[in-house]
């Protein structure tokens, strides 16, 4: 549904967008994670049709960039950095309006839907000047979506919204995932784009990593397991390393934090050795690293200079 | 073209909010309608300049007012003067509705999603001129006709009542005025596509003014005359800069650009 080849974009001497290769399929939730002035939005606009690439190519929706923008522009949906409504008109009006440019027929039954689907059927005809920042995002979600594009790009849908409104946001884009839409979305939110995205892309002008979100985990950090002990000796410690499957083993206060690549079935051998050894076992359990573990890593790797220092704290 | 449509009701809908466009919109035009029917109403009423032959007058004035005599000529030599003045009206409209309407969808961001929308740029421009254009063209007719209606009752003979409503001042209503005001809409674009301050833009556009104040001064200091034949050519050379300018401003209206680079 997206297919991007080597898609760059430059601003006299800055380097917005460096060569990116990207395949979005049809129905995939896709996640584009990045810094602040990574190039997400430049990127967003590109596939848009908003601004031009300056080399590369991609196709959105069958249509090849700068062929025939008038009509890319038809098959997409775009939820832009800012709401952009017009705050003296109505949710209404502003609706109406997209929905004239965008060539929608039904033009008041689409406003009604999109409008009652947000909740903000009640208040339709106020000025969008009186609308609490999550309703103006909600309105601006419902802009994208009049003329029902295949492809959805959303750049920060919840940004700057407090955690109900982000979350009904949330099961929103889940339901417009169901009905099969594509959707490119722009997070900084990570632990949003691990429960969202099929995929997701570590992007800081170039592109990091690409993968889901739980085999980036694996991937960056294999896995891990931890071992609560209720009393910890050197021995034990030992005993762990001692095993060639065990690629680390570090003592954390009474735990023993080991990484393994198939904890299913090395944990028993372990657990056997440990207890034979005379260790306590209180728990054992799986360390789950949260995706933002996984994008600090790839950020500070990419630039060790800037990025902050990561930590991987059990 | 049906987009361009759509940008104009949304654009009246929106700018007709603003008290500084509704300002420009109605007080110019009152004021320009008002200050020649009252010099009409007094100068009427003026014996001493009933006695006045075309020999007292200055060779200029007597060539304006070519067959007509003492009040009707004196009415008349002050009243074309505002023939000028009567120009400024979609000279200033146009400026004053499109630095608004352009500058506010800059500021506050709505473009973006505008652009975004299958819409052209020449559908954009053509909806944002028109927006401008078609009050100022229809306030300036609708103050003319006050104007006329006006004259009339206060004292103006049937012969001056004639030369108003003459091919001079009827080229000039009807066909220069629009001119005027595609042009002005045309430099608003232009200036608003590179400044965010919508009074800064107002104020740069308004230059566009200087040569029509130029020919203002040049009547009444007698260098200049205007007659059927000027004002005839100065439509076709209105015709002309308008093109130029209509084309300038839509090469100038660079989408990516003004994304990016308006902040
Ligand atoms: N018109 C422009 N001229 C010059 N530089 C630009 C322009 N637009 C963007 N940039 C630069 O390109 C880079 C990428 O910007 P972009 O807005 O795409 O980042 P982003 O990933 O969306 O960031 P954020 O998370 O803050 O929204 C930044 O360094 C920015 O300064
Ligand atoms: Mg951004």
């Amino acid at each position: 549904m997206i297919r991007i080849e080597g898609l760059s974009k430059r601003f006299g001497q800055t380097v917005a967008v460096e060569d990116l290769w990207l395949e979005v399929a049809p129905g995939e939730l896709f996640g584009f994670l990045g810094p602040n002035g990574a190039g997400k939005t430049t990127t967003i606009r590109m596939l848009t049709g908003l601004i031009s690439p300056s080399s590369g190519q991609a196709w959105v929706a069958g249509h090849q960039l700068g062929a025939d923008d008038t009509e890319l522009r038809r098959r997409v949906g775009i939820l832009t950095e800012a709401p952009g409504l017009y705050d003296t008109l109505s949710a209404e009006r502003n609706l109406a309006f997209f929905a004239e440019l965008y060539g929608v027929i039904e033009i008041e039954a689409q406003v009604e839907r999109y409008l009652r689907l947000l909740g903000l059927w009640n208040r339709r005809s106020e000025p969008t000047a009186t609308y609490s920042r999550g309703m103006r995002q909600k309105l601006a979600i419902a802009r994208a979506l009049l003329h029902e594009p295949q492809v959805l790009f959303l750049d920060e849908p919840t940004t700057g919204l407090d955690p109900e409104a982000a979350r009904l946001v949330r099961d929103f884009i889940e339901g417009l995932k169901n009905e099969g839409r594509t959707i490119f979305i722009c997070t900084h939110n990570l632990d949003e784009a691990d429960r969202l995205c099929d995929r997701v892309g570590v992007f800081n002008t170039r592109l990091l990593a690409l993968d889901s979100p739980g085999a980036l985990r694996r991937q960056i950090f294999g896995r891990t397991v931890v071992f609560h002990l209720t009393e910890l000796l050197p021995v034990y410690q030992e005993t762990v390393a001692a095993f060639p499957f065990v690629k680390s083993v570090e003592a954390v206060d009474s735990k023993l934090v080991v990484r393994l690549s198939d904890p299913e079935s090395e944990n028993p051998a372990l657990i056997t050795a440990l207890v034979a050894a005379g260790a306590q076992l209180q728990f054992v359990g799986e360390l789950r690293r949260s995706l933002e573990d996984v994008y600090l890593r790839l950020l500070s790797q990419a630039d060790p200079g800037t990025s902050r220092p990561e930590e991987a704290k059990p | 073209m049906r987009r361009a449509w759509t940008i104009v009701r949304k654009d009246w809908a929106e700018i007709f909010k603003n008290r500084f466009v509704i300002f420009t919109v109605a007080f110019l035009p009152l004021l320009l309608t008002a200050i020649p029917l009252v010099i009409l109403y007094i100068t009427g009423s003026e014996s001493e300049l009933n006695g006045l032959k075309p020999d007292d007058l200055p060779p200029n004035l007597s060539r304006i007012c070519e067959g007509l005599e003492g009040v009707a000529c004196s009415q008349y030599f002050l009243v074309s003067q505002f023939l000028l003045l009567f120009m400024l009206m979609p000279l200033a409209i146009p400026i004053t509705i499109a630095s608004y309407s352009i500058i506010g969808e800059k500021t506050r961001r709505t473009l973006e999603p505008v652009l975004a929308t299958p819409i052209t740029t020449v559908e954009l421009l053509a909806g944002k001129a028109a927006a401008a254009v078609i009050p100022a063209v229809l306030v300036t007719w609708l103050a003319f006709g006050v104007f006329l209606v006006g004259s009339a009752l206060l004292a103006v003979g049937p012969r001056v009542f004639a030369r108003l409503t003459d091919p001079l001042w009827l080229t000039a209503v009807l066909v220069v005025g629009p001119l005027l005001a595609l042009a002005a809409v045309s430099v608003a674009v232009m200036v608003s596509s590179r400044s965010s301050d919508p009074r800064v833009a107002e104020q740069l556009s308004m230059l566009v003014i200087l040569p029509l104040l130029a020919l203002f001064f040049g009547q009444i200091s007698g260098l200049v005359l205007l007659n059927q034949q000027l004002i005839l050519w100065m439509a076709l050379a209105l015709g002309l800069i308008d093109a130029g300018l209509v084309t300038f401003a839509v090469q100038l209206f660079e989408r990516e650009t003004i994304l990016t680079r308006w902040k």
